[in-house]
This record gives C-alpha cells, structure tokens and sequence, in this order.
C-alpha cells in the first residue's frame, strides 16, 4: 500500500513541477517531432543553480495579516499626528514668547501736580539711552483713546480723567537688555511710573506649551502601548499557530535567541509597513492642512486661526519627529515581538 | 554515553508510567527498545530526547546531569542527538533540501558551507530528485528518508528513531533498517523504537523490552 502511495504521490508531485503540456494534434505531431530534435540540446541545470533561495522558517502568512499591518499604520498615524499637532503648538508658542519678550511697556500713571508730558518724555529719554533697546515710543491721545473706546465709548476727553499714559519700548537685544536696572530706574527717575515685562504672561505661555507638549506626550505613549499590547497579543497567536515550527526547531538544537529572531525578523518588516504607512498619510495630512491654511487666506476663519497659532504648518522637526516615529514603531514592534517569544518560550519548557 | 539510574515517569497526578529504568547506551551500539503499543516507547525516546525531565532517578547525557543543567545548555546538547519521529514533523513550507538542512541553518551555518553536503546526502537515501519536492507532496516513505536525513546532517553521536518503518511497506523498511546499519558501522549510536518483530527479527542487536513501564534489557 505504501508503495503504491509513493507512486501516487511521485507522479502529483511530477504533475507540480513540470509545465503543463499541450496535447498536440495528430497532423502537427510530426512536424513537432522533428522541431524538438532539430532544436539544439540545452546543458543540464546543476542541483546548485536550481536551488531557490532558502525560504523563511516561520512563513511570513502564518505571522500576523493586515489587520495588524492596518492596526500599527493606524497607530503611527495617530502618534504622527500627535507629533504634528505638538509641533505646531510648540512653533506658535516659542514665536508668541519671542513677541513678549521683545516688547516692555511703561506705564505711567497720573499724579497730582506733577506734568504727565515732562514725565514722559523723561521715561522716553530714559529708555532710550540703556543698551539694548531697539525703540522706545509714547502712545498718543489718539492711540490711548482708541484703546479706551471700546469701554468708555466715543468722544472722550483724557485731559479730565485719571488715565495712564503708555510707552511702548522695542527691544532689540533682549541678552544685553538689563530689564531690574531699567525697572528700579524708570520707577526712581519716573513718578509714577512701572515697568511691565510680559513676564506673566509668557511664564503663562511656556506653562501652557510646556502642558501641550506633555500631553502630545503621553498621548504618544498611550498610543505606542496600545499597539505594543496588540503586538504582543499577536505574537502569542503567531507562536500558538507555529506551535509545530518551535516544537521542530526545538529538536533541531535551535536556541531561544534563534527562534526569537526568526519571529522577529517578521515583527520588523510588518512594524516598517505600518510605521511607513502611517507616517506617509500623516506626512500627506500635514501637507493637505497647510495647502488648505494658504488656500483660505484671507477668510475670516483662516485668518483667526493663523491670528491664534500663526503659521498652522508643521515645521521641518515635526517632519523629523515622523520618521522618528516611524523608526520607534518598527523597532518597538520588533523588540515587543522578540521579548514575547522569548516570554513564551520560557514557560513553555 | 547515556546512562540512566531508577529514572522513573509519571504526567500530572497518573500513575508512575515508567518505573526503575536502569540502562546505558554505549558509544557506537545498536538496539532496538520495543514493547506493546501504550508501553512508553515515545515516552522514553522523549526522556532520551531531553524534552521530558523524569519525576524521580538520574539521567546523564553525555556526562552532564539532567536535574542540574541549565536551560541554555539544552540546545548544544541536543544538537549531538539527532531524532525520527513517528510522524517525520517535516515543516510543510520548506522543501525537503530545506528541512533536511535546518539543523545546520539553526547553527548559524552559511549555505555555501553545507550545499554539497545535504545534496550528497540526499542522494544517499535516495532522494536526489526530491529535493525541490515540498513535503506535503511527498510519500510516507519519502518523508521518513527525508526526516532520517535530517536526523542524520550534523553527523550526531546519537540516533534516536521512533517506528522508522512505521509508515513504510517491508521492502521499505528492510532499506532503511540497512541504512540505519551502515550509519552505525560509521560510528553513531542508534536507538531504534519499535513493535515490528519482523524487523528486531532481521538484527541480532541488543533489545531493550519495555512492558508495564518496567524495562528488561536482552544483550
């Protein structure tokens, strides 16, 4: 009966090899006959040559399918985008900060019998002469009363009311700017004058960017974790489905490492396919928001969302920060593969 | 070589299936370990293996204690045994060049070393022209050549094979028993596991008798 298997089995495996031939008519029998033997005889192949190139020893199909190459694209969008979105948040931020921090008000208030102009142009002779100040200009009547309009209504007359005067300094080295000697001389040589910084307002800034970034962050790690958990749930169904491949090389003297790697090497590419998926579509995202930003230029929502964030594109390290998230997805997605075999592994002897 | 002193077998909470077994396999020795089928067979071709760890007495592997050694020793070890299982465990999605060379993949061999060396080897048991055949395609006796050559590739002190000519007509087997012979005339030990009289009756080897989970051994 065996015999007879064999022979069974020989002629199907035949049957695989070779070509399908064509069943030739009688008429043309002949002439195809003498077409073979005129045809001159190729060399035989060497058993070398016809060897394939050796194939995976765990078969790639049997590892993980597209739902997870889709899962960990998916992901890596997710973290992608969240790196934009930091990025931009970051840009805004640091040109804001930049803004403040190069421009200091005086503010001088009324005092009784003492001349507000003289005093003015004392705190604008005063700023002007310290290092670092790019220019120093008093705010006029007209300038103060249109920044009071919106409260205290038209036609107002600042001569009979208590209003402070302000004087706008630009600064053009804030490194060589002394912002206490400025302050404690403009507040001694001044009456009722102070000096306001921005300090408030860009510690606010940093602590609100610090905050953004942050939470990008964690919502990065939060999704990493999930696609390392769908990882390491795949793994364990890979080695599950591949139990008779380890059970083999188990026998064979394969060591744990070489099992680990040969999952691994799998994990890596799938990892490197979804990461390079993901990170593509957020890169196009990028480039379609900030085509659609210049393209609204002008509308009333564009221009208060560029008012808010200025320029509502990524900048050239929020490019970056994708293929670094591309190069940790297919790496996280490798070594997650690799420690769960070996996790796996070890409790299975 | 192997020795083995009261090594005794139970699964779980069952009953002690393998009881006081005292033996040695000694460099380049032939024998056949037969017994009724459900004796254990596959159960001590296992312990042999190093896949299973006894529940109680000593087992040594070429000198080294099995209770004692360590996990990551295991594969250098086993690598000096090479093992026929009953059902050949060919993987299906290599060709049988391929599975006949994975022991030599696994030790980290390049494939210009070891080319001529499966080839020739193929040959040798008789499948020069199957070699580019995947194994579902291949006869039972093909497929016990083919997971024989793979035994055999690392040239191991050690064969362990178990019903080799279970699956095979007698013409077969008588073939590969005089493989296994001429395999052990070139120096390997062979263990082989069977209940096939006709062929214990074809050797005059020692045999190893396994029934009730006690072992009688006939030199």
């Amino acid at each position: 009966m065996a015999q007879s298997d064999d022979t069974d089995n020989q002629q199907s495996a035949d049957a695989e090899v070779k070509p399908a031939r064509k069943t030739a008519r009688p008429k043309r029998s002949k002439r195809i006959k003498r077409k073979v033997v005129s045809k001159p005889k190729k060399p035989e192949q060497s058993e070398d040559s016809r060897l394939r190139p050796a194939a995976a020893i765990v078969p790639p199909q049997s590892v993980a399918g597209r739902a997870l190459t889709l899962v960990v694209a998916i992901m890596s969008f997710l973290a992608c985008l969240t790196v934009g979105g930091v990025s931009i948040v970051w840009d805004a931020a640091d040109a804001w900060q930049n803004d403040l921090v190069r421009e200091i008000t005086i503010q001088i208030r009324p005092t009784e019998g003492v001349d507000m102009l003289r005093e003015i142009d004392k705190a604008v002779a005063l700023a002007q002469e310290f290092p670092g100040i790019g220019s120093v200009r008093a705010m006029s009547d007209a300038e103060t009363k249109a920044l009071l309009e919106p409260w205290l209504g038209e036609g107002l007359q600042l001569d009979g009311l208590p209003v402070p005067r302000l004087i706008q300094i630009t600064v053009a080295d804030p490194d060589q700017l002394n912002l206490e000697q400025l302050s404690s001389a403009v507040s001694q040589n001044v009456v009722g004058a102070s000096l306001d910084d921005h300090s408030v307002w860009t510690s606010r800034l940093s602590a609100m960017a610090g905050a953004v970034v942050a939470g990008g962050f964690a919502i990065m790690i939060l999704v990493l974790g999930s696609m390392v958990l769908s990882v390491v749930f795949a793994t364990q169904s890979a080695m599950a489905g591949n139990k008779d491949v380890v059970s083999v090389l188990h026998f064979v003297g394969a060591e744990d490492s070489f099992i680990a790697r040969e999952f691994q090497r799998h994990f890596l590419l799938l990892g490197l396919k979804g990461g390079i998926s993901g990170g593509v579509a957020a890169i196009m995202s990028f480039l379609l928001l900030d085509m659609l930003t210049r393209q609204g230029s002008g509308q009333a929502s564009s221009d208060q969302l560029s008012a808010l964030v200025g320029s509502v594109s990524v900048s050239l390290p929020g490019y970056f920060g994708v293929f670094g998230v591309v190069f940790l997805v297919a790496i996280l997605t490798a070594l997650t593969s690799g420690l769960a075999v070996k996790a796996h592994l070890a409790k299975v002897d | 070589m192997i020795r083995f002193e009261n090594v005794g077998l139970r699964y779980g909470m069952g009953p002690e299936i393998l009881q006081d077994l005292t033996f040695q396999i000694e460099p380049q020795s032939f024998q056949f370990l037969t017994g009724p089928s459900g004796a254990g067979k596959t159960s001590l071709i296992r312990l042999l293996f190093m896949s299973l760890r006894p529940t109680r007495g000593l087992i040594k592997v070429f000198d080294r204690d099995l209770s004692v050694i360590d996990k990551q020793e295991l594969p250098r070890l086993r690598r000096k045994i090479g093992v026929v299982f009953q059902d050949f465990r060919l993987l299906d999605h290599l060709t049988t060049y391929e599975n006949v060379a994975l022991p030599l993949r696994v030790i980290g061999k390049d494939e210009s070393e070891y080319r001529s060396d499966v080839i020739d080897l193929l040959k040798w048991v008789g499948l020069g022209d199957r070699m580019h055949a995947l194994p579902p395609v291949l006869s039972g006796g093909e497929k016990q050549r083919a997971a024989i050559a793979r035994a055999l590739i690392t040239r191991p002190e050690v064969l362990l094979a178990d019903e080799p000519t279970g699956n095979v007509d007698p013409p077969l087997a008588r073939r590969l028993l005089r493989l296994f012979i001429e395999l052990n005339k070139l120096g390997t030990s062979v263990i082989i596991a069977t209940h096939d009289i006709a062929l214990l009756e074809q050797v005059d080897a020692r045999r190893m008798v396994l029934a009730d989970g006690r072992l009688s051994i006939f030199d």
